[in-house]
């Protein structure tokens, strides 16, 4: 094997599929990244797997000898980036491969190629949906995901396919997102389909992959076992891939617990309450909550104990409906806040114990936007 | 006030309690040496002073007892009667002064400073408490009067049976210092052995050696405690409490010894969650929750090991505190290991209007806690018998 490439191009994409390398391999060829040129030699695909997990990506490159190598993918993301901006060349020569570019020389040992293990192959696409879009619809999304590797179900975002429309829901029972949007579904239009995904796994790719216009979601069949979903990106000259495994499990029925009707709803600056929570919640001790009082003047936020120290705040709001106080953990607050991107938010209750349902407006007078919804629990004392 | 002694504390404690309040109505073991023991397990609870005298100790073997008293006569114990004769004493304290703070069934520790100018110095109330205490139920108790809660203590051990021991302030360390170590409170064996390895037998002993010597030996914690109790540096008040609870600030657990050592995992869970209902139905009716849930495993040869788990918030629900509790039970992984005791506490105890929870979606609106409360108010009307787990039914049926 032997080939010629440029440095930025090589780089960029050695580090997009490093990103896959488990960090403690459970066998040592996963620390590999491997290199293979094309059938039609005209350019590289780079692979990463940890068996949950694959990277490829795709780079144009002049390929002087086909073949391929089996390189540590730590080093040799580590060199790419400190490579002088020259054209790089690497050559296979007996066990190493050798890695020139300018003056710079280095020789790497390769590890055995027949030992890694072939990667799944990326399920028949189903659609594709705007990069810029799914990247920003997936970060909402995974706000509310878990973090308990005791509750693995909730460590997963659940994707859901009707027709020409994708919904994202997670939960990690205390807060809830659903996040939903539009796409190009290949097949007929009204088509259905779900997928658990490894929220990790998924805020990581879709962040990664913002370079092509487009993402094309490839969804393998339901009902064959173990599923698999892949998502790919085009960038100048070549495409970056990412296959992961399902979760097993049943995601939790949660679209029944937005509540159908509200008692007091309230519109507020999203800046200024994302401020007020954050400074009134200094005073609030681990395990306690930031309260909210809701009346016909705006919005009461306090905090703390009356023993220990006290924070009080009281901001404008557009209250519609019952007053109404209730407090919740000032986290989970702030992280529905700073999800939304609309100016100003809409947060609607039912009764104080009922979730409360978070969502952004463009303006105070304006429709809200449903795209985006954060359902959050309360925090309250023990009655 | 505290009349001119400057001792204001009395610590009384009912001599031989059990085997007393047993044989009061027994004329006929009068001269008899008498353990309150038995059932299952065969432990001594208690033994009169003659029983005592052959060398009988609460908490031996029984088969040993017999062995070292052959005469004696061994009588089961009656709880309901204890527990009767118990509130009744407590009552006699608290028309004395309202600052009584129950310590267990049979010891209380009474701040009688507020009442020398009505009833006269302490150590008439607590002749005049002995005095009632035998004319009403039959009983005798023995009595210590000192400044703090802890030389009424050692007082109080050192006048039974049947007595009164007055230290007065100022001769405190006097009286303190040629005491042997072990009569401190917070020395037990093993805190002995490490003190006479020093070469420190009186508690005198213990007041001259340099404190951060006694830290080294026993840890700082320790350490600084015993060098204040040498010095009679104690808590000066008490602190009014009714029942036999333990510290309501840190923590409250319960225990069972079982009727015979098992190996069956169901036996020792339903065991663990009878004994969180209890510990549960006692911090809710003390407006407490806790966090840190710990589970003790004592097995048949007497090895125990106890395991806890903090929660992310406080609770004072019964199945939180039972699923925390089986959970570290079965984390032990233990295999047909014979168990001879298992008790469940709950730690870090706070007022539970200070405790907040984060509520989960798609929960009920009537959920465990208020499956709680409602048990709680059947059983304040019918009794500890008329709602409990089902689980614990079975347990009952087939036990």
């Amino acid at each position: 094997m032997k080939f010629t490439v440029e440095r930025d191009v090589l780089t960029e994409a050695v580090a997009w599929a490093a990103r896959s390398l488990p960090v403690r391999p459970s066998v040592p060829v996963l620390a590999g990244l491997l290199i293979e040129t094309t059938d039609a030699g005209d350019g590289l695909v780079l692979s990463t797997f940890d068996y949950e997990t694959s990277a490829r990506a795709s780079i144009p490159a002049s390929v002087q000898d086909e073949g391929r190598a089996l390189v540590s993918g730590r080093l040799l993301a580590d060199i790419c980036r400190s490579l002088p901006n020259k054209p790089v060349t690497m050559a296979v020569d007996g066990a190493k491969v050798v890695l020139t570019c300018g003056q710079a020389k280095f020789t790497l040992q390769t590890m055995p190629v027949d030992e890694y293990p072939s990667l799944p192959a990326m399920p028949e696409s189903t659609g594709t949906v705007s990069s810029e879009l799914f990247a920003q619809a997936v970060s909402q999304a995974v706000t509310a995901a878990g973090r308990d590797d005791m509750l693995p179900v909730l460590t997963g975002v659940r994707i859901e396919i009707v027709g020409d429309q994708i919904s994202l829901l997670a939960t990690d029972r205390f807060r809830l997102s659903l996040r939903e949007l539009g796409w190009n579904p290949l097949a007929s239009t009204d088509a259905e389909a779900h997928a658990l995904v490894p929220a990790r796994v998924l805020a990581d790719t879709a962040k990664s992959l913002t370079a092509g216009s487009t993402v094309t979601i490839a969804l393998s069949g339901s009902g064959s076992g173990d599923g698999i979903i892949g998502f790919e990106g085009e960038v100048s000259g070549g495409f970056r891939r990412t296959t992961t495994r399902l979760l097993d499990g049943e995601f939790p029925r949660v679209r029944t617990l937005f509540p159908t009707e509200h008692k007091t709803v309230a519109r507020l600056d999203r800046a200024s309450l994302i401020e007020a929570v954050k400074r009134v919640s200094l005073v609030a001790e681990r395990n306690t909550a930031v309260q909210l009082m809701f009346d016909d003047n705006g919005l009461t936020l306090d905090a703390g104990h009356g023993d220990e120290a006290v924070a009080t705040e009281r901001i404008d709001a557009l209250v519609k409906g019952d007053p109404i106080t209730t407090g919740f953990n000032p986290q989970f607050l702030l992280d529905g806040l700073t999800a939304i991107e609309q100016p100003v938010v809409e947060l609607a209750f039912t009764l104080p114990a009922k979730p409360a349902v978070i969502t952004g407006v463009p303006d105070q007078d304006g429709e809200k936007d449903t795209a985006f919804q954060y359902l959050l629990m309360p925090r309250r004392l023990l009655s | 006030m505290t009349g001119a002694l400057g001792a204001g504390l009395l610590h009384v404690d009912m001599d031989a309690f059990y085997a007393s309040v047993m044989t009061r109505d027994r004329p006929d073991l009068a001269g008899v040496p008498v353990i309150v023991g038995g059932g299952h397990r065969g432990v001594v609870l208690s033994a009169s002073y003659l029983a005592r005298r052959s060398g009988v100790r609460s908490g031996m073997p029984m088969t040993r007892a017999r062995r070292a008293c052959p005469h004696a006569v061994v009588l089961a114990p009656d709880y309901t009667t204890f527990s009767t004769v118990s509130t009744s004493v407590m009552e006699i304290f608290r028309q004395v002064t309202p600052l009584v703070e129950a310590v267990s069934l049979d010891e209380a520790f009474l701040d009688v400073r507020g009442a020398v100018r009505r009833l006269g110095p302490p150590e008439e109330i607590a002749e005049s408490i002995r005095a009632r205490v035998t004319d009403e139920q039959g009983i005798t108790c023995s009595v210590g009067v000192a400044a703090t809660i802890g030389v009424a203590k050692i007082a109080s051990r050192l006048a039974k049976p049947d007595g009164v021991l007055v230290v007065p302030a100022h001769q405190t360390t006097a009286f303190l210092h040629p005491l042997a170590v072990e009569e401190l409170w917070g020395v037990g064996e093993r805190t002995a052995e490490q003190l006479h390895r020093l070469g420190l037998r009186t508690v005198g002993d213990l007041a001259h050696t340099p404190l951060s010597t006694l830290q080294r030996a026993v840890g700082p914690a320790a350490g600084s405690q015993l060098h204040r109790l040498a010095w009679g540096e104690d808590r000066r008040s008490v602190t009014p409490r009714r029942g036999v609870e333990e510290d309501p600030e840190r923590s409250t657990g319960a225990d069972e010894t079982f009727g015979r050592d098992t190996d069956d995992p169901q036996v020792v869970l339903r065991e663990l969650l009878r004994l969180s209902a209890k510990v549960g139905a006692r911090v809710r009716a003390a407006g407490l929750a806790g966090r840190t849930v710990t589970v003790k495993v004592r097995f048949a040869d007497f090895t125990t090991i106890t395991r806890s788990r903090t929660r992310t918030e406080p609770t004072d629900v019964t199945r939180e505190i039972y699923a925390t509790a089986a959970a570290l039970f079965r984390g032990l992984g233990l295999q047909r290991a014979r168990i001879r005791l298992v008790g469940v506490r709950l730690e870090g105890l706070v007022a539970r209007t200070t405790v907040y929870r984060q509520l989960v979606l798609g929960d009920r609106d009537h959920g465990w806690p208020e499956a709680d409360q409602a048990v709680d108010r059947a059983v304040s009307r019918f009794g500890s018998a008329a709602v409990q787990p089902a689980s614990l039914l079975a347990g009952r049926a087939s036990a």
